[in-house]
């Protein structure tokens, strides 16, 4: 019935309040059917409210939920068609895994017999067959959280709604779970909304993400967009590393900025709407899109002294400092050491950037 | 320091007291269970193993008043157990799950006013109230008194319990599409049975033992095995109220038996 | 198991809310009705007229407490002099639940501290030894105690027999008997808060005492004591406060001469002096001086919370 453009949720201008604190501040957005959204923020963001708002276990105190077109704010957790997986799982511990399943077909009214074969079912999919008997004790950590979410998908909701599963997991675990859920969202169509604190969770998952502060809505984009064009400094800043700047505007034409960082060095980037010559802004430039060179390689190289190398692994972090101007970090991949793009501290060195790389934000 | 090892825990004598703080507790109930077996006819001196006083508790000159005593404590004990549990149960849903509220405070004050008063002023308040009212002293009297005070004793392991119980069960099961009456039925009465339970042993246990305020708002001629151990023993001593006690520690060591295992054992696993 | 658990609990969720009025009602009902309404009637009769054999005649009076503290001679119609009789029994009940109290807490403290600091999972068999006798009916225990201490009982045969005394001790009847048998009541309510405070003690304190040259002695008086002091007062309370309006000890262990504020009410319902507004009176001011007690109590528990912040 419905297209893939259709809109799942819709949240219109929700506001909540504790008493005098505001929690979200008229957030509006559009969440489309099939899709996997994700709410990225800092923890007390207001990234969780709004989706207990959306599961029903918060009041919404100003504004609309829409789901497929049917508003839902005002109904009961259990009329809504949505349902949670919980950052602790709330797996319940009285009941076995199997018992666990069933408990939400059984509640919408299936015979108690219909709801354990199509529990069976959905633990197949999430491959705990052989534990359906046990308690939740007596499980990983991991299977633990396949089987909330075989739960929560047994009902066939209309919308998932997962709120920092993957959190307690370990690392390793964290990862493979991370393609699962990809993959279940994948297979059984149903949109995800999905909540966490972690950038690269939600770059790596997401076919969308809303990133969130202090209760209202920064950016809204793909990974790409928002890793790429940060809108303001709070993205720029929490999602991946990058080297914030201030700068001056020295000169705007042709849609181009001419920012001088200090000390002389000047670079050119896209201008901003709303800034003009002499404006202070800040810029963003990510370390992977700067590279280190002998001599300048084009307009725009800025000479400096490689500080100090940091060995992170897969790459190496280099420290430059500009002649009398700021700090940068550059970062240059491991692999790249071979190419002699990697300099001993002290040395005299350029660093370029890529065409783009440079970024200009609103505050 | 004369110790091989400097241990920053342990204080020289802190064992010896707790050991002689086991003694002096068990003692007594120990020599009277050992003399409760006792063949002879006095008190004090030992003649030999015999049953004789048990068998006198049940057929002898005062079995009647004895069996009719331990009928009324039993049904007291139950009905007033069943009772207060239930209220507590349901109070402890509406103090732990019913958010922030006013009357919170005083609630709980209320809940608990019959711990912060002394038994005695219980017992004076109840039979005054009764009397004030016309209520006539007899069972019902006894029943309703055992009620009220049993409250508190049911209510804190309740709300203990409860208060472990993190609520996203709950959530989870509204989210499943239960209703609040089925998430409370299915999911936190289940949970909290642990609780529930020990709260109902205490309840049981504190009316069985309760010897004050049975003894002032029962009606003449109606005893409860307190009121009449104390009338046996207020006639003087004789080994069949031993007898008696070391059945009713028998009963006692069965129930925090019960309750100790009910507390360790988890419906969880 | 019961007091330990004696917190109002901070932790609250809403999921009840809107059923909370309907959930607490029957407590609510039950507790006016047999616990607060009761208290309050005590109080207008403690202000009524004595009849004679029981009851009360329904006429205001100050007779009740006259009585208590007005002393009018031999014919009663003499002027009001200090009444020394019944401040006396009430001083004999502070004095004698006070001595209880210091009792148990020289024996409860180094329980409760050794309790909390065996392997964490032997410490629940632990308290289960120590509150198994409070689960054992209190008249039992009194009588068992009776029974052990009397002057041709067991415990005197025993010292006898192995030549520790010539003479039976005479335990019974003394104020000694009275203070071991409130110590036998109600032992574990010492114990538990202590072995709760200990048992969330920081030992790394203790350990950084004795880094910087603290004796063990100074480690306990001046950094262990003060850390679990809520424990302790809490522990003195649950001791104190049933000690002083307890009947039975002093009933049953202490005899004639040993009367306590219990006894001097119970006589005026179920004995021969049958005055009850006279012994309504006297519960109410027992019930006030427990509840100035727990009043000071409750300040000094909230006092040390907001030390700890």
């Amino acid at each position: 019935m419905t297209t893939s453009q259709a809109v799942a949720i819709d949240v219109r201008n929700a506001v909540k309040r504790y008493g005098d604190f505001t929690a979200l501040k008229k957030i509006s957005l559009s969440i489309k059917d099939n899709e996997f959204f994700t709410l990225l923020g800092p923890s007390g963001c207001g990234k969780t409210t709004l989706l207990r708002m959306i599961a029903g276990f918060e009041d919404v105190t100003e504004g609309e939920i829409f789901l497929y077109g049917e508003e839902i704010e005002d109904l009961p957790p259990n009329k809504r068609p949505v349902n949670t997986v919980f950052q602790n799982y709330a797996l319940f511990p009285h009941m076995t895994i199997l018992d666990n399943v069933a408990f939400g077909l059984e509640m919408r009214g299936a015979s108690k017999s219909d709801a354990r074969t199509q529990a069976g079912e959905m633990l197949e999919l999430v491959q705990l067959s052989q534990f359906s008997t046990r308690k939740p004790s007596q499980l990983s950590g991991g299977q633990q959280q396949r089987v909330a979410l075989a739960r929560a998908l047994a009902p066939q909701p209309k919308v998932l709604l997962l709120d920092e599963p993957l959190s307690a997991l370990d690392l390793k675990l964290r990862k493979a779970m991370q393609l699962e859920l990809k993959h279940l969202q994948r297979e059984t169509g149903i949109t995800f909304i999905f909540v966490t604190h972690d950038q690269e969770e939600a770059l790596t998952m997401s076919d969308r993400i809303a990133v969130m502060s202090a209760g209202e809505m920064q950016q809204l984009g793909a990974p790409t967009d928002i890793y790429e064009r940060p809108h303001n400094m709070f993205v720029a800043d929490f999602i991946g590393e990058t080297n914030l700047l201030e700068v001056s505007v020295d000169g705007i034409a042709e849609g181009r900025a001419v920012c001088h960082l200090g000390g002389g060095h000047e670079l050119t980037c896209n201008a901003l709407d709303g800034i003009n010559v002499g404006s202070k802004v800040h810029m963003s430039i990510r370390p992977e899109r700067l590279f280190m060179s002998g001599e300048p390689e084009k307009d725009g190289s800025l000479h400096g002294r490689v500080k100090e190398n940091i060995f992170v692994g897969t790459d190496i972090s280099t420290i430059v400092e500009l002649d009398d101007g700021p700090d940068f970090v550059v970062r240059t991949s491991n692999s790249d050491r071979g190419n002699k793009r990697i300099f001993e501290p002290g040395t005299e060195m350029f660093v370029n950037m890529e065409l783009g790389a440079a970024r200009l934000l609103v505050d | 320091m004369a110790s091989k090892q400097f241990d920053i825990k342990t204080y020289g004598g802190f064992k010896g007291i707790t050991l002689l703080c086991l003694v002096v507790l068990y003692a007594p109930l120990i020599v009277v269970t050992i003399y409760s077996f006792n063949a002879s006819q006095s008190l004090t001196n030992w003649e030999g193993l015999s049953l004789r006083w048990y068998a006198d508790v049940f057929s002898g000159p005062e079995s009647a008043k004895f069996k009719e005593a331990a009928k009324n404590s039993f049904v007291i004990a139950i009905i007033a157990a069943v009772v207060s549990t239930s209220i507590a149960t349901l109070a402890a849903t509406g103090m732990v799950r019913g958010g922030k509220f006013k009357l919170r405070t005083l609630s709980f004050g209320l809940i608990s006013l019959p711990l912060m008063v002394p038994e005695i002023v219980t017992a004076v308040a109840t039979l005054i109230f009764f009397n004030s009212i016309g209520f006539d002293r007899g069972l019902m009297t006894i029943v309703l008194a055992h009620i009220a005070f049993c409250i508190p004793f049911a209510y804190l392991p309740i709300s203990a319990r409860m208060q472990g119980i993190e609520d996203s069960y709950e959530q989870a099961a509204q989210d499943l599409y239960a209703t609040k009456r089925q998430a409370f039925t299915k999911i936190l009465l289940p949970l909290m049975m642990p609780g529930i339970i020990s709260g109902f042993l205490l309840a049981f246990i504190v009316s069985l033992d309760d010897f004050i305020i049975t003894n002032f708002v029962k009606g003449a001629g109606v005893e409860t095995l307190p009121t009449a151990i104390f009338g046996s023993v207020k006639q003087g001593m004789k080994p069949n109220i031993m007898a008696i006690s070391t059945m009713l520690l028998g009963v006692s060591i069965v129930m925090v038996t019960i309750s100790y295992f009910v507390s360790k054992s988890d419906n969880t696993k | 198991m019961a007091a330990g658990a004696a917190s109002g609990g901070s932790a609250t969720t809403d999921t009840y809310k809107e059923a909370r009025t309907w959930l607490l009602m029957p407590a609510w009902v039950v507790l006016l009705f047999l616990s607060l309404a009761p208290v309050a009637m005590m109080l207008i009769y403690s202000f009524l007229t004595k009849e004679f054999r029981g009851g009360v005649i329904w006429e205001f009076s100050f007779a009740a407490y006259d009585q208590f503290f007005c002393d009018r001679g031999l014919f009663g119609d003499e002027g009001c002099t200090f009444e020394w009789t019944y401040m006396t029994i009430f001083w004999r009940s502070i004095w004698q639940a006070g001595a209880a109290t210091l009792l148990s807490l020289a024996i409860g403290f180094p329980t409760a501290y050794f309790i909390a600091t065996r392997p964490e999972n032997v410490r629940p068999l632990w308290v289960f030894l120590i509150t198994i006798p409070y689960w054992v009916n209190l008249l039992i225990r009194t009588v068992s105690m009776k029974f052990l201490l009397r002057d041709k009982g067991p415990l005197n045969d025993f010292l006898m027999s192995i030549g520790l005394i010539d003479s039976p001790l005479h335990i019974i009847n003394t104020n000694f008997a009275v203070q071991l048998g409130l110590f036998y009541s109600y032992l574990p309510f010492m114990v538990l808060p202590i072995y709760a405070a200990v048992e969330r003690y920081n030992f790394s304190l203790s350990e950084a005492a004795a880094d910087l040259y603290a004796s063990k002695f100074t480690t306990l008086w001046r950094i262990l004591l003060p850390a679990v002091k809520p424990g302790v007062i809490a522990g003195c309370i649950l001791v104190f406060v049933p000690s002083l309006g307890s009947f039975l000890a002093p009933d049953l262990l202490g005899g004639a001469k040993n009367f306590m504020i219990g006894s001097l009410i119970e006589e005026q319902f179920k004995g021969n002096a049958g005055n009850w507004p006279f012994g309504a009176a006297a519960s109410m001011i027992l019930l006030s001086l427990v509840l100035v007690i727990l009043l000071i109590f409750a300040r000094q528990q909230a006092k040390a919370e907001k030390a700890e912040g």
